[in-house]
């Protein structure tokens, strides 16, 4: 999964677990970065990875990345970019 | 001309109530969590967007048409200030009401991002007075609106709506509420 991203991401995606009540939306627009969890909250795809709320995506999950933080009914997603 | 102001006016607002009403029981399956058949998640969410911006489009027809029409006497600050109306002072009043509540909630789920979640959320359950007072609006102005045949539409509006209501009440309403419960328990 870490090699679909590259070695560069494109960028972020934050989740605040305050917010997140695991609706399942993003889970569902992302199934290549998020999978859900028995309890419907969102988890890192990649096992590997050492921070569980910060995601890295490649220019390829864009548009994808967009509508989940737009979608997300909690306002729990935002996109961090590298500065 | 003058009738078909008046058909158009009062076509687009029986339009608009219907479509309303989707949009209320929707945004009730869009908090349950749960897809609706062949809809994933994310579709019924933008579907109860959708239908609540076409209930809009029609809500602004209805409204417009009805400024020109000679017969309803509808001026502008009917439009804003509840109750002052030459015409079924009342009963057009709770269309205006309704009318604000709207503008309300378009106006936070517009600036959603910015105002927060937790604006966001208790300006949205103004819906829950928003649409009893619209089709309360419906009956008592309309001029079907005690017609046997309207009657007949705003039960089972009221049914659907009403049904919607007491399932999001019920303890089993969540999608995920089953799986954290007996985490839980």
């Amino acid at each position: 999964m870490s090699a679909a991203t590259g070695p560069e991401p494109a960028g972020h995606l934050h989740i605040n677990w305050t917010r997140c009540d695991g609706r399942g939306i993003c889970t569902e627009l992302l199934p290549s970065l998020l999978i859900r969890d028995d309890w419907g909250y969102p988890l890192a795809a990649d096992p590997e990875l050492a921070e569980k709320s910060r995601i890295p995506f490649g220019r390829a999950s864009e548009r994808d990345v967009a509508d989940a933080v737009a979608l997300c009914p909690r306002l729990a997603l935002t996109v961090l970019r590298p500065r | 001309m003058d009738e078909a102001l008046w058909a158009f006016g009062r076509a687009s607002g029986a339009v608009s109530l219907a479509l309303f009403t989707l949009s209320v029981v929707l945004g009730i399956l869009v908090r349950s969590g749960r897809p609706l058949l062949v809809l994933p998640r994310f579709a019924v969410t933008l579907v109860h967007r959708n239908v609540a911006l076409f209930a809009l489009i029609f809500l602004g027809l209805h409204v417009g048409t009805l400024m020109l029409d000679p017969y309803a006497q509808l001026r502008l600050v009917d439009v804003v200030v509840p109750f002052l109306g030459a015409v079924k002072p009342f009963w057009q009043g709770l269309g205006t009401v309704a009318l604000d509540l709207a503008a309300a909630v378009v106006a936070t789920s517009l600036l959603r991002r910015r105002l927060g979640p937790g604006i966001f959320r208790a300006v949205h359950w103004l819906t829950y007075v928003l649409w009893p007072v619209a089709l309360l609006h419906a009956v008592g102005n309309g001029t079907d609106g005690t017609s046997k045949w309207f009657l007949l539409l705003a039960l089972a509006a009221a049914a659907a709506v009403g049904g919607a209501g007491l399932w999001r009440l019920s303890p089993r309403f969540l999608e995920s509420a089953r799986l954290r419960q007996e985490e839980a328990s």
